[in-house]
């Protein structure tokens, strides 16, 4: 492993986690956290899609490791990795928040400020589903969080950044009440919960 | 063309244009307006073309938690529905909160509040006025002269200062990858600003990013992390210890003089910044007076940031509650949120069904079964749908009505009703913003009107944010050092039933939830956002919505550049995609803007 070469990386998962696959960016960082010991020089975060409101997060950032669902055009569950100057064209199709800054506009803010970090890595999924409010992970997409970390944890180290079995202790991922588990379990029925909607963006569903 | 009962000619013969942005997160709007052949908007459809469903995934889930949820509705105003979703379980379960508990809530609103007016102004709003691409062709020396003049006290004046900026804004237009900017209408002729005034304010697009960095650390402090601060049934999740060195979690005096320090540097930018910036900017678009729609003759407000805890008294709120309706500014009616008859919502053109045409339900009764349908008129497809129909059913908001009246929510709605019912901050600020920009109280009732109104809610709001730190700060010497009430925190003490609501004014205007708690569980949940009231479709009497009405009667200079719409709808912040610079992964604009 070479020499740790950042102060300070941020590792983020970003998406929201009521929008079925949506939410990958953010189990992964639960994930992580639940099954590695980061060192204090990196800071795991579920940054939601809270747009421009990342931007302090970023700059303090010498590295930027992010987790997100990523709409490729490619097969559901299909992982795929960009780094460095590839990343903010691979963001640019997501609104983040509701200020519809995509997360293209947030890396783009940073440069224009000369804040942006100096590497920067994307390891994103296709989504099967988006479009299921309230619903989880599908099968396919959270078979990926493993070899998704298994991903990440290469790159850290590439970055000479070693992540050992364990836990990371942090506040800044979900409440409990939505982590993955007892978000996805408490899920009320489809009979007691409507989940029909606009053709357009709820295809195969509205009748 | 007809007349609505709100006193809108609607004239659906003319070219439509329909801009369509393409968005997910927080769902998505489209609008259509016919334009007539002088350029005029004569018929205007707002189209919410997404339907969120948070209602649903919230029944049987602990109500304890709601807010956790109702935090991830949307992108920016995670804490303001938290607020809301504690303050209507408590409500429903008579849970009362401490003193310091209230004076914390409302410095966590109100920073949201400055925050947000901020974030909106400066990064959303401000390239619907400024012109970032003619600040290349400023003067970095009059800029300097222009920056002092309209605010002597700010310090970052010097002409080497904006060359710098002016020289990386260049580098960054030549390196291509300017995507912040790169979609915008910049040779339209309805930008005004001479490049001077470009520079500047793109200068405090920058200014504006050093300081929301600061701002985020107030909701770290209280609510333990950002950007999802932690809430509490019953308080806040943060113990007081001023004696306390840096325990884990625990506020200490460090943390509040930390705090302190964040809301004089919020303080002075409002002040020197973004007040100046909107006299200076607005006086170059004085005359451009479109927009006002509804916000003359409706007005909502719920009222927030309520001077003792648990007390939500009209009379003891810092922003006012109140309704004004068929443009009577010498009444302002008493708005209750619990009372059936008042708020409801109607779905005659919305893709829902209650059963029965003309109903209207109150939302502790609300029902949401979809009922997507097109009209006959509708052009297009059902996947692709060219022009909507708006006779029928066309979006998938609700709309909502105050005792059946559309109404405006947000800002200038706030400052309306505080000017009518006499508010002394709020008349003041407005006196004083009209005698400087010498125009006349009708100008209010306009798009610069609502991002004028944002702009002094924020010098308000960083007056009771201090108000309010004083307040606690005296609370805990005189030794109250509590933040929660949990005596009702375990399920065995609640009724088997009961109902409740919570209120808020959100950045965008008023914001309810009304809950349902049933055998410790959420047995219904309805939230009406405050995009919800302004992005209302038409109701069954046919009364246009805030966002439709502001539009009626606008100027267009290029039709197929949507400058004017975009402009309009950005005023009021919408919780709702309508944004010029939507990106797809090659760069090219998603937005879609087409004239038939």
């Amino acid at each position: 492993m070479p020499d740790a070469q950042f102060d300070s990386v941020l590792v983020m998962g970003i998406g929201n986690v009521l929008w079925a696959d949506e939410g990958f960016g953010p189990r992964c960082a639960e994930a992580l956290a639940a099954s590695y010991a980061l060192p204090d020089s990196v800071r795991l975060l579920d940054g939601g899609t809270q747009g421009l409101y990342l931007l302090p997060f970023i700059e303090e950032a010498e590295a930027l490791l992010i987790f997100d669902a990523v709409d490729y055009g490619l097969a559901p569950g299909t992982l795929k990795i960009v780094r460095d100057g590839d990343v903010p064209s691979f963001m640019g199709a997501k609104k983040m928040s509701l200020h519809q800054t995509g997360f293209q506009d947030v890396l783009a803010t940073a440069a224009f400020k000369g804040c942006a970090p100096a590497r920067m890595t994307l390891i994103g999924c296709q989504p099967q589903e988006l479009d299921d409010y309230g619903g989880g992970l599908r099968d396919t997409v959270a078979a990926q969080i493993a070899p998704a970390l298994a991903a990440g944890l290469a790159e850290l180290a590439s970055w000479g950044i070693e992540a050992r079995p364990g836990r990371t202790d942090t506040g800044d991922l979900a409440d409990p009440s939505i982590r993955r588990r007892a978000y996805e379990s408490g899920r009320p029925s489809e009979d007691a919960a409507c989940r029909s909607g606009d053709a357009r963006f709820l295809p195969g569903r509205a009748g | 063309m007809a007349t609505t009962p709100n006193g809108f000619d609607l004239d659906n013969s003319g070219k439509r244009i329909v801009v369509d942005p393409v968005t997910r997160i927080e769902g998505h709007m489209r609008c259509e307006v016919n334009v007539d052949e002088d350029g005029f908007i004569r018929n205007a459809v707002s189209t919410g073309t997404m339907w969120r469903g948070l209602e649903v995934i919230l029944k049987g889930r602990d109500p304890r938690d709601a807010w956790a949820f109702t935090e991830r509705i949307c992108g920016v105003c995670t804490g303001t529905h938290a607020l809301t979703s504690v303050r209507a379980v408590e409500d429903a379960l008579g849970i009362t909160i401490p003193d310091n508990a209230n004076s914390i809530r409302n410095i966590m609103q109100l920073n949201l509040q400055v925050h947000d007016h901020i974030v909106h102004f400066y990064h959303l709003h401000a390239l619907d006025w400024v012109n970032p691409v003619n600040a290349l062709r400023a003067d970095p020396k009059a800029t300097s002269e222009l920056q002092q003049s309209v605010s002597p006290s700010h310090p970052m004046s010097s002409p080497g200062y904006f060359r710098d900026v002016q020289n990386r804004l260049k580098q960054f237009v030549e390196s291509g990858q300017l995507g912040l900017f790169k979609n915008g209408y910049w040779d339209n002729p309805a930008y005004l600003l001479p490049p001077e005034a470009d520079l500047m304010a793109t200068t405090h697009y920058l200014e504006a990013l050093d300081l929301q960095t600061e701002l985020c650390k107030i909701h770290t402090i209280f609510g333990g992390k950002n950007p999802h601060p932690n809430w509490l049934v019953g308080g806040v999740p943060c113990p007081i210890n001023v004696d306390g060195t840096g325990a884990v979690g625990a506020i200490n005096m460090e943390r509040l003089n930390l705090v302190s320090s964040i809301i004089d540097k919020c303080t002075a930018f409002v002040n020197n910044v973004y007040i100046p910036d909107v006299i200076a900017i607005g006086g170059f678009y004085k005359n451009w007076l479109y927009g006002g729609g509804l916000s003359s003759q409706a007005c909502l407000a719920y009222g927030d940031i309520p001077e003792h805890p648990n007390d939500f008294s009209a009379d003891q709120l810092h922003l006012p509650r109140g309704a004004i309706i068929n443009g009577n500014l010498n009444e302002v009616h008493e708005v209750d949120v619990r009372d059936p008859e008042q708020v409801q919502e109607f779905v005659d053109h919305s893709w829902y069904n209650y059963g029965e045409p003309g109903k209207g339900l109150h939302p502790w009764d609300g029902v949401t079964e979809a009922n997507f349908e097109l009209g006959p008129n509708t052009k297009g497809s059902r996947t692709n749908i060219e022009a909507i129909d708006e006779a029928a059913k066309y979006s998938w908001i609700k709309a909502p009505r105050w005792k059946g009246h559309a109404m405006e929510v947000g800002p200038l709605a706030r400052y309306i009703i505080g000017y009518a019912s006499g508010h002394e901050d709020i008349k003041g600020q407005v006196e004083g913003l009209l005698r400087t920009m010498d125009l006349p109280v009708s100008a209010l009732f306009s798009t610069l009107g609502r991002t004028a109104a944002r702009a002094l809610e924020a010098e308000y709001c960083t007056r009771l944010q201090k108000q309010f730190f004083d307040k606690m700060i005296a609370n805990i010497r005189n030794g109250d050092s509590s933040t929660a009430n949990v005596e009702k925190w375990e399920p065995k003490t609640w009724p088997k039933e009961c109902k409740g609501v919570g209120m808020t004014e959100a950045p965008r205007g008023a914001l309810g939830h009304w809950v349902q708690i049933k055998d410790g569980r959420i047995d219904n949940y309805q939230c009406v956002v405050p995009t919800t009231w302004n992005g209302s479709p038409r109701d069954s009497a046919g009364n246009i919505g805030a966002f439709e009405a502001a539009l009626m009667n606008t100027k267009m200079e290029r039709p197929e550049e949507p400058v004017e719409i975009l402009r309009t709808l950005h005023s009021f912040d919408p919780c709702l995609a309508c944004s010029t610079h939507v990106m797809s992964p090659e760069g090219q604009e998603l937005t879609s803007v087409k004239v038939r």
